[in-house]
Parts: C-alpha cells; sequence; structure tokens
C-alpha cells in the first residue's frame, strides 16, 4: 500500500490553546508512517462567527485554504470538526455554483491563486478509519487499553448534516472534481461500502476505542453539543450542555472521554470547575484527544503527547 | 416472480403515557410483519387498530404537507407519513426500533405533545405577510424568479416541530424562539412585499431569546423532512442584523467581528484577544480562574508569541477587498 500523505490543515486551537493536540497528532502520523505535510499558509476557517458577519470573505479565506492544499496536489486532511465543517460547507458551494466559483476566484486572482475543487477534504478521524484501517492500527497496538471505560464524543459538526458528512468525511477521496452528476454517483457509490456515520447513532470512534481494546462507553450524550459556540454570548446555555454530557459519560461509568474535535475538548477539559457549579455537582474526567487515546495505545511517550497540556489531569498514564 | 409479499418481523418499543391516569410512562412492545413499503404512519395505525385502541397520536393528511404525526424513532426525529420503517431498519441496523414522541417532558397522551410554546413563540415572530395591500389591485405585485429564490427553502416548512424538539438550546433556554420560528421570520424577511423586516430583527437579535443564542449544532438541519435547513436560515438572519445596521454592540456581535479583526492582523484567529474583545476588559475578568487554569498548563499564548500565517500579506489584501459589511 503507498504510503498515505496529506495536507494538514491545524486551524487556530491547535496552535494556540490546545497545543497537545498537534503534538500528539504529529506523533501518531509519523508512528502510523502517514505524512503530513503543515499548511502553514492557511488562515482561520471563520469558526461560523465570521459567516455570521461577512460570509463573502469567510468563503474568500476558505477557498485559499482549500488552495494550498491543491498547489500540492494532496488531499487535506483537518482536526477540528469545526474547520472541516466551514471548509467542506465552502467547498460545496464553490463545486456546485460555478457563478459564485467566480467571484471568489476573481478575488484569489489578485493574489496569484485559483480555486479548482480538485483536493478533498475530511478529518484525519476518517482518513485513520477508512484510509489507513481499523485492522492496521489494532496491529500496532503495544499497550491495550483493555483496562478503562472510554467515553466517544463525536462533536457536531464532524456528523451533521450528515449529506455533507457523507459526502466529504465518509468517503476515500474522491477522484478528480468533486461536485457533478458523475462525482455524486460516485459518492453513492463509494458510501455504501464506507464509514457512513449515521448522526443519530455514529459509530466510528467507538470502532477505534475497541481497535486499542478499550471498552467504548454506551451513553446518549455522545453525538450531543457541548455547547462552545455560545460560550461567551449564551454561558448558561453552553455550561448547562457540556454538563449534561460529561455527567451522563460519568453516570455510564467512563473513567475518560475522547474527542476529535478541540474546540469540545476546551469546554469538556478546561470548563470542569464551573460546569460543576452549573450542574451542582462534582466533574472530574480527564478528556483526550483522539490522537493522544491513539497515541497512549501505540506506546508513544506521555510527554511527546502533550499531556502535561490537559487541564483534568489524566493521572492513569 | 412470486406475489407473495416480503416482510420484516420488527419489534416496536412504544412510549405509552397518559397525563390525566399516569403516574410514570412506561414502554410496550408490539410485534409485526411490516412490508417494504409500510411507512412509520401505518405502524402507529397498526397499533391502534391491531393490538389497542387507546393508543394516540396526531395525523391528518397522510401526504407530507400538516405536519402533524412527527415522533421520534430511536432519537431520529422523524415526519410518520413519509419515513419508510425497511430503512430505519437499514440505518439503524436494527430490527427493534423505538417509538417515542417528540417531546417526552411535553406529552399528552403516548405521541400526542402539547406544542404550546412552539405556535406562541412562533407568533411572535409575525409568521405573516406584513404590507399594504390594495383591496382592488389595478395590476398583480410582479415578483421577479431571482427575488422569489431569495427566499431559498424557508417556504417549504410545515410547522411539524421537528428542529423545535431537536434544538438543544430550546431544552436548557426557556425563551429562545427556536429554528422553525427563526426560519419562518426569514422567509417574510426576504419576501420583498413584506414591510416588517426591522421588526422581526428587532425581536431575534435579543440575546437570551434571539440568533446569537444558537449553538450552532445542525440538529435542526439534521432533522427537517423537508430540508428547510433552519440553520442556514439563522445564519442569513445574523447577516441581516449587520446589513441592516441594526447589530447593537454587544458580546455577540463583537464575537462575530472580532474574527475579522484578528484575521486580517495574524491569518489565525487569536483566542485570547477575542475573548478580551467580545467581552470587553471588564466582562473578561470572569474568566479569569480558566485563563490560571489554562496558563499553568501552558494553553495561553502571549501576545508576543501570537503566532501568524504564512504569506500573510495575502490574507491582508483579500480581507481588504472581500469585505463589504460594517460594523
Amino acid at each position: 500500500m503507498a504510503k498515505l500523505k496529506y495536507a494538514l490543515y491545524t486551524g487556530c486551537t491547535a496552535r494556540e490553546s490546545t497545543p497537545e493536540l498537534l503534538m500528539s497528532t504529529m506523533a501518531v502520523a509519523k508512528k502510523l508512517d502517514i505524512e503530513l505535510v503543515l499548511l502553514d499558509e492557511a488562515s482561520c476557517c471563520g469558526a461560523s462567527h465570521l459567516q455570521d458577519f461577512d460570509d463573502f470573505l469567510s468563503l474568500v479565506l476558505n477557498a485559499r485554504n482549500i488552495c494550498y492544499a491543491e498547489k500540492q496536489g494532496l488531499d487535506m486532511v483537518t482536526i477540528c470538526n469545526t474547520c472541516q465543517l466551514n471548509t467542506v460547507l465552502t467547498k460545496e458551494r464553490l463545486d456546485n455554483d460555478e457563478n459564485l466559483k467566480s467571484q471568489v476566484n476573481e478575488k484569489l486572482a489578485e493574489v496569484g491563486l485559483e480555486y479548482n475543487g480538485t483536493s478533498s477534504v475530511r478529518h484525519f478521524l476518517y482518513a485513520i478509519v477508512d484510509d489507513y484501517g481499523l485492522d492496521r492500527l489494532s496491529e500496532q497496538v503495544v499497550k491495550p487499553l483493555s483496562d478503562f471505560n472510554i467515553a466517544a464524543f463525536y462533536g457536531c459538526h464532524n456528523i451533521r448534516p450528515s449529506y455533507l458528512h457523507k459526502k466529504y468525511n465518509s468517503i476515500e477521496s474522491i477522484v478528480g472534481e468533486g461536485g457533478g452528476e458523475e462525482g455524486f454517483a460516485k459518492v453513492e457509490m463509494m458510501s455504501k461500502y464506507n464509514s457512513g456515520e449515521n448522526p443519530y447513532n455514529p459509530s466510528s470512534l467507538d470502532r477505534i476505542i475497541e481497535a486499542l481494546r478499550g471498552k467504548s462507553v454506551d451513553y446518549d450524550s455522545k453525538n450531543k453539543c457541548c455547547g462552545f459556540h455560545a460560550d461567551l454570548q449564551a454561558p448558561h446555555t453552553a455550561n448547562k450542555l457540556t454538563g449534561t454530557a460529561l455527567l451522563d459519560a460519568i453516570d455510564n461509568n467512563a473513567d475518560m472521554m475522547v474527542t476529535p474535535c478541540p474546540l469540545c475538548h476546551l469546554n469538556m477539559d478546561v470548563k470542569q470547575d464551573s460546569v460543576a457549579k452549573e450542574m451542582g455537582r462534582d466533574i472530574k474526567l480527564p478528556i483526550l484527544h483522539l490522537p493522544q487515546l491513539i497515541g497512549l495505545a501505540l506506546g508513544i511517550e506521555p510527554k511527546e503527547l502533550g499531556l502535561k497540556h490537559n487541564v483534568s489531569e489524566p493521572t492513569f498514564v | 416472480m412470486s406475489n407473495e409479499r416480503i416482510t420484516k418481523k420488527l419489534t416496536f418499543k412504544t412510549f405509552r403515557f397518559n397525563a390525566e391516569t399516569d403516574f410514570l410512562p412506561y414502554f410496550k412492545t408490539y410485534e409485526m410483519e411490516v412490508g417494504k413499503d409500510e411507512l412509520v404512519l401505518d405502524i402507529l395505525n397498526r397499533i391502534k387498530w391491531e393490538f389497542d385502541g387507546s393508543f394516540s397520536y396526531r395525523r391528518s393528511c397522510r401526504h407530507g404537507i400538516c405536519g402533524s404525526c412527527s415522533i421520534k424513532v430511536n432519537g431520529k426525529p422523524v415526519l410518520s407519513c413519509k419515513q419508510n420503517v425497511w430503512d430505519l431498519v437499514d440505518i439503524f441496523n436494527t430490527d427493534t426500533l423505538l417509538l417515542e414522541p417528540q417531546s417526552k417532558k411535553r406529552v399528552v397522551k403516548d405521541m400526542i405533545i402539547d406544542k404550546n410554546d412552539f405556535w406562541s413563540k412562533h407568533s411572535k415572530l409575525k409568521p405573516y405577510l406584513v404590507a399594504e395591500i390594495e383591496e382592488h389591485p389595478k395590476e398583480e405585485i410582479r415578483i421577479l424568479p431571482h427575488e422569489a429564490e431569495q427566499l431559498l427553502e424557508a417556504d417549504y416548512c410545515i410547522q411539524c416541530g421537528n428542529c423545535y424538539y431537536a434544538c438543544p438550546v430550546v431544552e436548557v433556554n426557556e425563551e429562545y424562539f427556536g429554528p422553525a420560528q427563526f426560519a419562518k421570520a426569514y422567509r417574510f424577511n426576504a419576501d420583498i412585499r413584506d414591510n416588517a423586516k426591522k421588526e422581526r430583527l428587532e425581536e431575534v437579535r435579543k440575546m437570551g431569546p434571539g440568533v446569537w443564542d444558537c449553538v450552532k449544532c445542525f440538529e435542526c438541519a439534521e432533522a427537517c423532512p423537508k430540508d428547510v435547513d433552519p440553520i442556514g436560515k439563522i445564519t442569513k438572519l445574523h447577516n441581516q442584523i449587520f446589513e441592516e445596521g441594526m447589530a447593537q454592540n454587544n458580546v455577540a456581535t463583537r464575537h462575530a467581528v472580532g474574527f475579522k479583526h484578528s484575521i486580517a492582523k495574524h491569518g489565525l484567529l487569536d483566542e485570547g484577544e477575542l475573548v478580551r474583545y467580545s467581552e470587553g476588559t471588564l466582562g473578561v475578568m470572569k474568566h479569569l480562574p480558566e485563563a490560571i487554569a489554562m496558563f499553568k498548563k501552558g494553553k495561553i499564548v502571549m501576545p508576543w508569541n501570537m503566532p501568524k500565517s504564512k504569506n500573510l500579506d495575502e490574507i491582508k489584501t483579500l480581507v481588504k477587498s472581500s469585505s463589504k459589511v460594517k460594523f
């Protein structure tokens, strides 16, 4: 099998408040012999908030990010659910609207770039599940996680809206240009045998946990929202959503939680004290990023996985 | 091919509760052979007709138009008369399906819920055309195709409530209008004949009940049986608030605008500066305990270490040339 190689769009959080996410992603990729080329040129995706203010600007900026993956002839992987969604929302709109695409390209031409739609965009989680394969991952495990009940927390923007998830996340990279009838037919065909996620009962993270020999926790909140995007303007709403999910995991005997989204991670990991106040119950639960969990099972040193940056201390290590 | 009907033996675990007589809800299990063309509504009918005449649910048109018969199956909001049962068996990979009302805490009887809050919030946003219409017009009001297209899919809403009862904000914030309500507000705001755009925006820009409290979880888009994409319309309402110059200077609007400032300066988002700019210098103090915890763990980037995107000049150029919206 050819070596897997992707352009990595890190997003902002992995460069700032969750440095451990970038460290562990790179460490796991190295261990699995997946080549990740950092897209240092990329800007912020707007996180859906710039979109509320200036939709066109957000399209131009996201298209520019994809351009840099296209220039290298690589498919893009993301490590943040919100980056993933905003990037594919842009891609979906540009690939299906020639007029909009030319308006965006007119702007990009000012800086010598052109968006073509040739690179696919998917979350690293699905690159591991579909491209690398869980059987192969399972063979690499040197420290089985068999002592642990692990709660998978999926994060909204990887699984909803499901039509976008199916089109971009759950299939092997679409050859050639996305969109169009031919592209759609390919998507239909491929999503039949790849890991199309059911937004009401997602399974990919649980399957990863099992591949690492951990025990995945069955609880209702795994596909629910952590409220991150309303943290500042509606803190009670956000805290209640975060708290409900954390307590649901705790009440179902979770020893830890794992998430592929750094924004979910920030809410779950950093805010446990204020969430506990909101909910009127103690909350102590270690929260890991997906590559941190994989890295531990692959025998990577905790130092390389940046575990010292987690606020909810993973004392079990 | 024989004429023999192919069926699957399925189990329906069904929520039962009568608010007048029952202390607690309970589940009853019904087993039946289900054909490939049967819809969830057929199952509800069969439970009533073949098993228990006291079983209650709403139904009317059977054509996906009246919006009465929505329930949840295995947690998935469905319009009963549109949802094929075998498809659900495929999606959930199971022969046992859980039939529940849209919202358990609002149940009157079995699948029937009290939709009072849905309708009262709905009516607060003027879900109708506000226009001076001549009683005896000499000619019709002409609407050009591109003007009609501005309604997007918002006109398809049948008020079934799937999005509303799937919305996590509705569950924790009683004032919050809700996705169907916003989609309807957008539908009339986008209508060129309408004169009440500003009045609706006045309501939807409020902190608490308004669009700023949306958590952007996309549950509404996923739940809608008519592909109305309510969250897309919520984004449009955000845009209208800015376009109409009606954005108040508050934490929510600054949170949106702050992204542009940060991107223009660094390419990336300056997280610390975004919080400070959004909350104001005093408001930011309430985040101090978390900021200290993050600082101790090396999660705070100091202003002098703020990473920047490569080729930042390109980003600056694009922000300047592509940005049209004012705050």
